[in-house]
């Protein structure tokens, strides 16, 4: 009798399961992207498309980003959504220190990415004034979609990271 | 009494104090001394039963003198009468509070101090209410750039200045219409 072609390879995936082969950072990666938690910053009229964003008809947690914590302390994804006063940046900025490494950040909409329509006395022309931003979001406000698409391009984003020098920026620092 | 009855009463009532009246569109509007303002407005609620007060707002005639203008809209919910009061104001001087006859003033005159600047006498807690203390501009004044001011509080709260080159904003002063004021109404070649 001839014995099956697999019982002559060196690895029986029959007795011991599957194995992938895969560089370190690809699958830390692959771990991070696919579970991101959202700090939802909602500011503005971006956060009630954020939320529609997160309930049933556009569904987040189709992409593993449904669990929006409202602690920054157990946050990836800081959403910065809507017009940052300048009464609200530094508010902002210590929330965004709060969050553990590693850490992203999405300027939604217009007023987060370049203050939008409000030049004026009161608002802070983009929230990359403060804190470095991934990904912006056009939108007045953006729609659904427009947020999932942001997300996802941030999923990519992080796959093209390395995930200790790139990721972990604050404590390379401290270390060196 | 409907408002144009009310405003005849207050005439006779207050004589010289109330300086002109103003009937637009059914809309009635009182100008009177700033030093009796007070004393009118709470005529009104007392006697004349406006147990409302719907907005205080102030105006800035830069420019003029006096320079501001506070504007008070009052509202009957037993008649459904409106009813506007406006006083002239130098600047620098205090406009007496009316936060004891409508508890609700206390806030609108925290919002007119700190937008205007305009102080009122009499406050129980007259601190700014949108901006933070010790911001150093009155925002809403004429004289006070659209774009903002830097200032810089460290620890609280700091500004910048806005770009507005080209922007939709932007409105040359002149006496044209606003057609030929804005700039989005330009036409490019």
């Amino acid at each position: 009798m001839v014995a099956p072609a697999e019982s002559l390879a060196a690895y029986d995936s029959k007795i011991e399961g599957n194995i992938v082969f895969t560089k370190l950072d690809s699958a830390i990666n692959w771990m991070r992207k696919n579970s991101l938690w959202p700090m939802p910053m909602g500011l503005a009229c971006c956060a009630i498309e954020m939320m529609a964003s997160a309930c049933s008809r556009y569904d987040l947690s189709r992409f593993g980003m449904e669990v929006m914590r409202f602690s920054p302390r157990q946050a990836d994804v800081m959403i910065v959504a809507g017009t940052v006063t300048y009464k609200m940046a530094l508010a902002v900025k210590r929330i965004w220190d709060q969050m553990p490494e590693p850490k992203w950040c999405i300027a939604m909409g217009a007023c987060a990415s370049s203050g939008g329509m409000y030049r004026s006395y009161a608002v802070l022309q983009g929230i990359d004034n403060l804190i470095p931003v991934d990904i912006y979001i056009s939108g007045c406000p953006p729609r659904p979609e427009a947020l999932l698409e942001g997300l996802m391009r941030l999923q990519r984003k992080i796959e093209g990271e390395s995930s200790f020098t790139e990721q972990k920026q604050e404590l390379v620092n401290e270390l060196s | 009494m409907n408002a144009a009855q009310m405003v005849t009463a207050l005439k006779e009532k207050f004589g010289d104090a109330v300086l002109s009246t103003v009937e637009f569109r059914g809309e009635h509007t009182l100008n009177v001394n700033m030093a009796s303002a007070k004393a009118i407005l709470k005529y009104c609620r007392d006697e004349m039963n406006f147990d409302y007060l719907v907005d205080i707002s102030s105006l800035d005639h830069m420019g003029q003198e006096p320079r501001f203008e506070m504007v008070y809209e009052i509202y009957g919910y037993g008649h459904l009468q409106h009813l506007r009061v406006k006083a002239v104001i130098p600047d620098g001087e205090d406009a007496p509070t009316v936060s004891d006859i409508w508890p609700t003033a206390n806030w609108h005159e925290r919002e007119v101090w700190d937008m205007m600047g305009i102080k009122f006498s009499g406050h129980p807690d007259l601190r700014r209410i949108l901006m933070w203390e010790g911001y150093p501009y009155f925002p809403l004044r004429k004289d006070f750039p659209l774009a903002g001011k830097p200032s810089e509080m460290p620890d609280v709260a700091f500004t910048g200045t806005a770009p507005l080159a080209d922007g939709p904003f932007v409105t040359s002063p002149g006496t044209g219409d606003t057609v030929t004021r804005e700039p989005r109404a330009k036409r490019f070649e």
